[in-house]
């Protein structure tokens, strides 16, 4: 099957609150969502998340029907789910530029 | 199973003393401390030998951990004679490993630098002793091995956000059916499995059993705390993934769906078919640093815990192999696999092109078969047999670890 005639977002677990992209989208892109047209707000690579529906703040968001963290801000539909909304429930990520929070390596 | 039934292939092995046997027939060279580590690089390359494989261990201090992995690993399945290499004054107890090997029945040697003059005269020793060790390896024939016979590990290395949508879940479909036809299957990194204890502890063959690894994710947890970071990787969130249980959700469906039939520490080889999981965190208050210091350490472990060879799934695109056993690439990411295509056995990314789930289980499991009957996987090929080993502290595992043991 071609890429092309798949839907390019994935709904993992139907209680899912987040969708994931399938391969790279554009922005402007026009997606379903649930069913719903919807314009790409901003372009999403391969295996990022965006929200299935609005999300406010401490939500607890779920992917494969499990918890992955809960929301720092709240969100709108459609927009991107990563490290500058969404903390671990658990023990923070790390990213290149905060090496500098630990130690110093 | 279907999908072992249809195959239903004999794989070939190396018989060995304690009734296990082996897919490969590898000549082990052992450095036993850093100082002894170039001598033995030298011994391998110069064998002109892909069968020829450097293991060893750079630490001068004795630590327990190390001689017990040292001892497993160099009586694993898969190799056929080892050759020690010690500089002479460091604190491994080279006796007792060389006394272990050979009450194995293997061929072993020892060479101490110290002793035999230096570099060039150890090298030149060495190569004599290798030489000799591969001709007598090459008079061994194989014999007809079954897929009960067989320990297979899974790890993953550079995951993304595509991980735990393809390669991963594929595996778990491989694993489902190498138990249904006896096989011994082991997964691992109890760091990377925080957030999944619960559901994890539900498939316990005993509610015992649950209980000690709801505990040793419970430790690891507190373990990577003190460290400051989880295991967790920039190029995870570059690749979409946000939290480590996100991180940890994708891991977890490597382990399919079969029940949980015990807990295992490094060493530590399996009774009998069945999945198990391994706990890779060290025991008591963090000691050495990191649990595993990069993918190959956990690699060593799930040898050392038998594995014949190792399913590694990746998303990012990880290059490596390992000693001793074989190392199955499966490749979580179309694009990543459409960039690496040589270094990956598995395009599992297809699933998000539209192929189905099952296909790629079939296919890894078809891989492992074959890879189990002397084909070289991609890794292996491309001669990598990266291996590392570090300081650890463990405590044996508790009685309610392996039921009906």
């Amino acid at each position: 099957m071609e890429t092309g005639k798949l839907p390019p977002l994935l709904l993992l677990h139907p209680d899912d609150n987040i969708l994931v992209a399938r391969r790279d989208i554009v922005a402007g892109e026009p997606v379903e969502i649930d069913g719903e047209r919807f314009t790409m707000p901003v372009a999403i690579e391969l295996g990022h998340k965006l929200a299935r529906r609005a999300l406010a703040a401490d939500t607890r968001v779920l992917k494969y029907g499990a918890p992955i963290g809960s929301m720092k801000l709240a969100v709108a539909r459609g927009e991107h789910v990563h490290l500058h909304n969404l903390r671990s429930d658990y023990l923070p990520s790390t990213s290149r530029d905060m090496d500098k929070k630990t130690d110093g390596h | 199973m279907n999908a072992v039934a249809k195959t239903n292939r004999s794989l070939k092995g190396f018989a060995r003393s304690d009734g296990r046997k082996g897919i490969r027939n590898v000549v082990a060279v052992a450095y036993l401390v850093e100082c002894a580590h170039h001598v033995s690089r030298l011994i391998v390359q110069k064998s002109g030998a892909d069968d020829v494989h450097l293991i060893g261990f750079p630490g001068c201090y004795p630590n327990k951990y190390s001689l017990e992995m040292m001892q497993r690993l160099c009586t694993h399945p898969n190799v056929g004679a080892v050759l020690l290499v010690s500089l002479g004054c460091e604190g491994f107890n080279r006796e007792q490993l060389r006394r272990t090997i050979a009450a194995s029945g293997r061929p072993v040697d020892l060479l101490v630098i110290q002793q035999s003059g230096g570099t060039t005269r150890t090298l030149n020793a060495g190569l004599e002793i290798v030489r000799k060790m591969r001709a007598e390896l090459a008079k061994q024939v194989t014999v007809p091995m079954a897929l009960d016979e067989l320990i297979v590990g899974t790890v993953c290395g550079g995951s993304d956000g595509t991980s735990g949508i393809t390669a991963n879940p594929a595996v778990g479909r491989c694993f489902d059916w190498l138990i249904e036809a006896g096989a011994a299957c082991i997964f691992e990194e109890t760091g990377e499995l925080i957030g999944c204890e619960r559901i994890m502890a539900s498939r316990a063959v005993t509610p015992e059993l649950g209980k000690e690894i709801e505990a040793c994710v419970d430790k690891a947890a507190n373990y990577y705390r003190i460290m400051g970071y989880g295991s967790f990787a920039p190029g995870n969130a570059e690749g979409g993934l946000t939290t480590l249980e996100e991180k940890s959700m994708g891991a977890y469906s490597k382990s399919g769906s079969s029940p949980i039939s015990g807990l295992i520490k490094p060493g530590d080889v399996p009774p009998r078919g069945g999945l198990y999981l391994l706990d890779v965190v060290p025991d008591g208050e963090p000691r050495f640093g990191f649990p595993n210091i990069s993918d190959n350490a956990e690699i060593v472990e799930l040898i050392a815990c038998g594995s014949h060879l190792i399913l590694f799934t990746t998303g990012r695109g990880s290059v490596v192999g390992s000693a001793i056993s074989p190392v199955i690439k499966v490749c979580a990411n179309p694009d990543t696999y459409d960039r690496m295509a040589d270094d990956m056995d598995v395009n599992a990314g297809r699933i998000l092109r539209g192929a189905e789930l099952d296909d790629v289980g079939r296919e890894i499991l078809s891989l492992v078969e074959s890879v189990a009957s002397g084909e070289l996987s991609k890794s292996e090929a491309l001669g990598h047999q990266e291996f590392i080993l570090t300081y650890k502290q463990f405590e044996p595992i508790g009685p309610a670890c392996l039921p009906a043991a």
